[in-house]
């Protein structure tokens, strides 16, 4: 099974969660620390789960997403 | 480890005026993704309406051309006749299109402009706020209707399902209905869009793809609140799918022109 | 039509602009029928797809000047014409295209107005034309040709104005220009390579050159910027200014009383003047040409000089109040004003400059009908 990494850029994510709801797999979840523009961004919180299906990529409207496929033993 | 999806080279890198949760940053870069991947960023040309979408030349790293309200097919119509061999992309919204620039989306997919149209139907205004839009549905809140779209007693007319009508236009060649509510149908609205975009390099003549967007903030809900209000009101109204599709029968035919050179 | 030709053609006034536009490099017409000026759609249709170049009848005038606007912002030099009501429609794309500083060429052969108003000449546009007609602080170059041959001239001349200041040229005619014959000399057909480069600042052609992506657009939110912008296009309308005002002057030097008048008017005005001539009155016709920029400065020296004048328009005194601003009240102005496609006459022009002359007309005996 293919593992994933997301990552998420704090500075375009405006919180919008579409990312959280389209996630198969409930790997990202909303920030609990509001960043200085008011925004509680999503994060990556459970990185074990991931499996690059890229869903959340495809529905951020911000392009603050970006998907990777892990190789290996890599995290 | 290995990138598989990020942002796409043709989409500028600054965070958007639109709001959270809205439609056209999904659209936006889904058409960025394509034109990236046909190699046609530098032989694009959008036009951009009044709306929201009034922000877009900010966002697309290609030449823009910005029109008055409605006016954006008979612009894009006027740009492809003389640079035709350019990608053109004539890019409304609800009000732009249906509303205050009927005839000439009419007339352009009559003549069969080979523009490709991307309709982001919101079924609200949302750059003025909310007002009522001609895809607004029956008993939906507005500002403008705010008791509800009232065709009957009120003579509000009722919403407008723009792809089927303009179905029954001989020049109109290839037009398709998706959504941005979840990630299955937008990597079918990507599909779409590809497939539009390709046959207007082929010279096949008008396609137009119209998206199902959520609008969080005239519609009065968090986004993802607004993304099932869409699921559950616009879709059983506004049927997804391909409505039509002549790509390859015009290409059989012989009679698509790959585009000349400027005039 | 061949490429070139030295000999004289009879054409209708229609005719020789859209002819004068071909000629001149214009490879896109997008245009709606209205009367008085149909000839000209109906020329570009016969001649220009056959050429390789665009036409379009358009759903409408709204269209069609917007497809022009597209075009423009192409580096093309397109065009589109109408009659008064079209023209009207119109104000809107001409705002955007002088907001972005595109240029183009329309034509208003005008008509009777208001409203659906007559299909006979008029030149009640004057204002709406001059003044920016649309919303918005701007202005576009107007030229008024009197005669067919100034038609062709102008609207060749046109396109090059355009294209050097960056902004929508209007060639003012009206119905009995548009429709009329006379005989013509047509100027050269333009290599087309050897048009104005608008790669500077034009959309497409970007995978050519690789240069920056480029956004046509006339909205800025930003006051600061966009009144400096407002500021810096009307310091471009200044210098044009210098540069591009027209006229004609007949006779003024000694006048005692200069006719002001333009198109059919001053074709009218130029026989009332050879009749007062005859009769011993100094009187003279002062013809614009160019109505934005108006030769406000060349009448004002007239004024100065002592003359007075009578303007002579198919309005209910349009161009007088620009003639009135122009002098600063220096002298009087008087007005033979005409509306809804009625035409003025040589002996009614003739007897009112008697009368301001101070002698009293005598009735009209025989004479030119």
């Amino acid at each position: 099974m293919k593992r994933g990494k997301v990552t998420i850029d704090r500075d375009q994510c405006k919180g919008c969660y579409l990312c959280v709801r389209a996630c198969p797999f409930k790997v990202l979840e909303a920030d609990t620390k509001m960043d200085p523009s008011g925004v509680y961004p999503a994060v990556f919180s459970h990185p074990e789960k991931c499996t690059a299906c890229a869903s959340c990529y495809q529905m951020c409207p911000d392009s603050a997403i970006t998907v990777y496929e892990l190789e290996g033993d890599e995290k | 480890m290995k990138r598989i999806a990020g942002h796409p080279e043709s989409l500028v890198p600054v965070q958007s005026k639109y709001c959270g949760g809205c439609g056209h940053g999904i659209i936006h870069r889904l058409i960025c993704e394509i034109i990236d991947e046909m190699g046609l960023r530098a032989k694009t040309v959008i036009t951009n309406p009044v709306g929201c979408a009034i922000w877009a030349d900010l966002y697309f790293d290609t030449d823009t051309v910005q029109p008055p309200h409605g006016r954006t097919p008979a612009a894009a119509t006027g740009i492809k006749r003389v640079l035709p061999d350019h990608l053109v992309i004539c890019y409304q919204g609800d009000g732009d299109l249906a509303a205050i620039g009927t005839a000439e989306m009419i007339h352009a997919a009559n003549r069969g402009e080979k523009f490709t149209t991307i309709f982001v139907n919101n079924a609200i205004y949302g750059m003025t706020g909310g007002q009522m839009a001609p895809t607004t549905l029956v008993g939906q809140k507005a500002t403008t209707a705010p008791r509800g779209r009232d065709p009957v007693e009120a003579g509000m007319g009722y919403p407008i399902r723009v792809l089927e009508m303009i179905s029954t236009l001989e020049g109109t060649r290839y037009l398709a209905r998706g959504a941005v509510n979840n990630p299955g149908n937008v990597r079918k609205v990507k599909g779409y869009i590809r497939k539009a975009l390709e046959a207007q390099m082929a010279g096949v003549g008008f396609t137009m793809v119209e998206i199902l967007s959520q609008c969080p903030t005239n519609w009065g809900m968090d986004p993802i609140k607004s993304v099932e209000w869409l699921e559950n009101n616009m879709i059983p109204f506004y049927k997804l799918g391909e409505v039509k599709d002549e790509i390859e029968a015009v290409k059989a035919s012989g009679t698509a022109t790959v585009a000349g050179g400027e005039k | 039509m061949s490429g070139n030709s030295p000999e004289k053609i009879l054409m209708k006034g229609n005719e020789a602009i859209a002819e004068a536009a071909i000629r001149a490099g214009c490879t896109a017409y997008f245009g709606y029928p209205i009367t008085p000026q149909n000839e000209l759609i109906a020329w570009m249709a016969d001649k220009l797809t056959d050429m390789g170049r665009v036409f379009i009848q358009a759903e409408s005038e709204v269209a069609a000047v917007n497809m022009v606007y597209g075009a423009a912002a192409a580096g093309k030099r397109a065009m589109t014409s109408s009659s008064s009501p079209g023209i009207s429609l119109k104000q809107e794309g001409i705002s955007y295209a002088a907001g972005a500083d595109l240029p183009f060429v329309y034509v208003n052969i005008v008509r009777g107005g208001p409203g659906l108003g007559s299909i006979a000449p008029a030149q009640s546009d004057f204002n709406q034309s001059v003044k920016g007609g649309g919303h918005g602080d701007y202005r576009v170059i107007v030229l008024a040709p009197s005669s067919v041959q100034e038609c062709a001239d102008l609207t060749y001349l046109a396109f090059d104005l355009a294209d050097k200041w960056r902004m929508p040229v209007l060639i003012l005619g009206d119905g009995v220009i548009g429709t009329m014959m006379e005989g013509v000399t047509l100027p050269p057909m333009r290599d087309l390579a050897s048009l104005p480069d608008k790669s500077g600042w034009a959309v497409g052609g970007l995978y050519k050159t690789g240069r920056a992506a480029r956004h046509i657009t006339s909205l800025d939110l930003v006051p600061a910027e966009l009144e400096k912008k407002i500021f810096n296009r009307f310091d471009r309308y200044k210098k044009m200014a210098d540069e591009e005002t027209r006229f004609e002057e007949i006779q003024c030097a000694d006048a005692d009383l200069v006719i002001v008048a333009y198109g059919t008017s001053a074709r009218v005005s130029l026989g009332a003047v050879e009749e007062a001539r005859k009769a011993g009155l100094k009187v003279g016709l002062f013809r614009p040409i160019s109505l934005f920029p108006f030769p406000a400065d060349e009448l004002d020296r007239l004024a100065k000089a002592g003359k007075r004048f009578l303007v002579v328009e198919m309005s209910m005194g349009q161009m007088a109040d620009e003639v009135r601003l122009s002098i600063h009240d220096r002298a009087p102005v008087d007005l033979v004003a005409h509306a809804g496609g009625v035409v003025p006459t040589e002996e009614e022009v003739f007897a009112a400059a008697q009368k301001i002359l101070g002698i009293e007309p005598a009735k009209v005996q025989g004479g030119k009908k």
